[in-house]
């Protein structure tokens, strides 16, 4: 049995309550994307190897409405981009091989990057990363699964099971929201977002919404 | 679903993660794209909500899911946690519909 310091300690029920979390969010992501369409296979090769929820989500939700594979793989990869920018501020504290920066890369997601930036001991980051992907992809996966198995069961509509997303996209969205340019981008995102859904396909509207990041071009002195 | 899906997605995913960490790694990009790159995630999660709550395919509706939308603020305002905030708008949105 392995002992842990109180600082790990104190990562590691952080962790998985946020794991829990997580678990709860991929039964609904489970049964909603098999309700749309996708097969028990499809919907779990997508949380095995996707592995960034709201891509995921954003996808199904883009098919389950009638849009076109390629909106739907569009609008969620955009979203997907983000992973990279969390990448530019993970990498300076993973220095090893690069096969093993490649293994690291698949785990670079939301919840992963909070916890590790989080930390103000350096030496605590690499601990909180691994103790955050390992628990949460093991809840992702086995949540969505179940709900993969139940979805032909239930009525997602029933259980408010669709609005699931939207609640924790707000929840994802908050911290994004503490600086004038992080609301001024996720008002002209929405509003964009809403002005486009009546006249263009299903799915391309989000994909338009990422042209407000594009008010991040002028420096910050100019809008704060 | 086609499969195509998956596999476009999963590939393109895993290429913006490796892009980052592997490829860019710890070299820095001009600060103007930094500043927009760190907006994507503001400008996406908030049209996403706005798509999923007040929209079905090309129409603009309200309906119960505002309510569990609202449900869902007051949460987050109130700091509760991910798995409150998820349930209790889940619940609500549910109750709403059933009466």
């Amino acid at each position: 049995m392995a002992r842990f310091t109180p600082a790990q300690r104190s990562i590691l029920s952080a962790s998985l309550t946020l794991s829990a979390a997580v678990g709860v969010f991929s039964i609904a992501y489970g049964v909603l994307a098999v309700s749309a369409g996708a097969s028990i296979a499809q919907t779990c090769a997508l949380s095995l190897f996707t592995f960034t929820g709201a891509s995921q989500l954003s996808a199904v939700g883009v098919i389950a409405t009638g849009g076109s594979a390629s909106a739907a793989v569009g609008g969620a990869l955009l979203l997907a981009a983000r992973n990279a920018v969390y990448g530019l501020a993970l990498a300076p504290y993973f220095t090893g091989s690069l096969g093993r920066r490649l293994v690291t890369a698949q785990f670079v997601i939301d919840e992963t990057t909070a916890m590790m930036t989080a930390q103000g001991e350096p030496r605590h980051r690499q601990f909180a990363f691994w103790w955050t992907a390992l628990p949460l992809f093991s809840m992702w996966n086995l949540g969505t699964l179940l709900g993969a198995l139940l979805g032909s069961a239930i009525d997602p509509q029933a259980f408010g099971l669709d609005v699931a997303f939207s609640a924790a996209f707000v929840a994802m969205l908050a911290p994004h929201l503490t600086h004038v340019r992080g609301r001024q981008a996720a008002a002209l995102g929405a509003l964009i977002c809403l002005a486009l859904i009546p006249f263009v396909p299903v799915g391309v509207p989000i994909l338009a919404a990422g042209l407000a990041i594009f008010i991040g071009v002028r420096p910050h002195e100019a809008t704060v | 679903m086609s499969w195509w899906v998956v596999v476009w997605l999963s590939l393109g995913a895993y290429a913006f993660k490796v892009l980052g960490l592997v490829v860019i790694g710890s070299r820095r990009l001009p600060s103007a794209v930094e500043r927009c790159l760190l907006l994507i995630p503001a400008a996406l999660l908030a049209a996403l909500v706005v798509k999923d709550t007040f929209s079905t395919q090309q129409s603009l509706v309200v309906d119960e899911r505002a309510l569990g939308l609202a449900v869902a603020l007051v949460c987050v305002w109130r700091k509760q946690s991910l798995v409150v905030t998820i349930v209790t708008a889940a619940f609500v949105t549910a109750i709403a519909r059933a009466v």
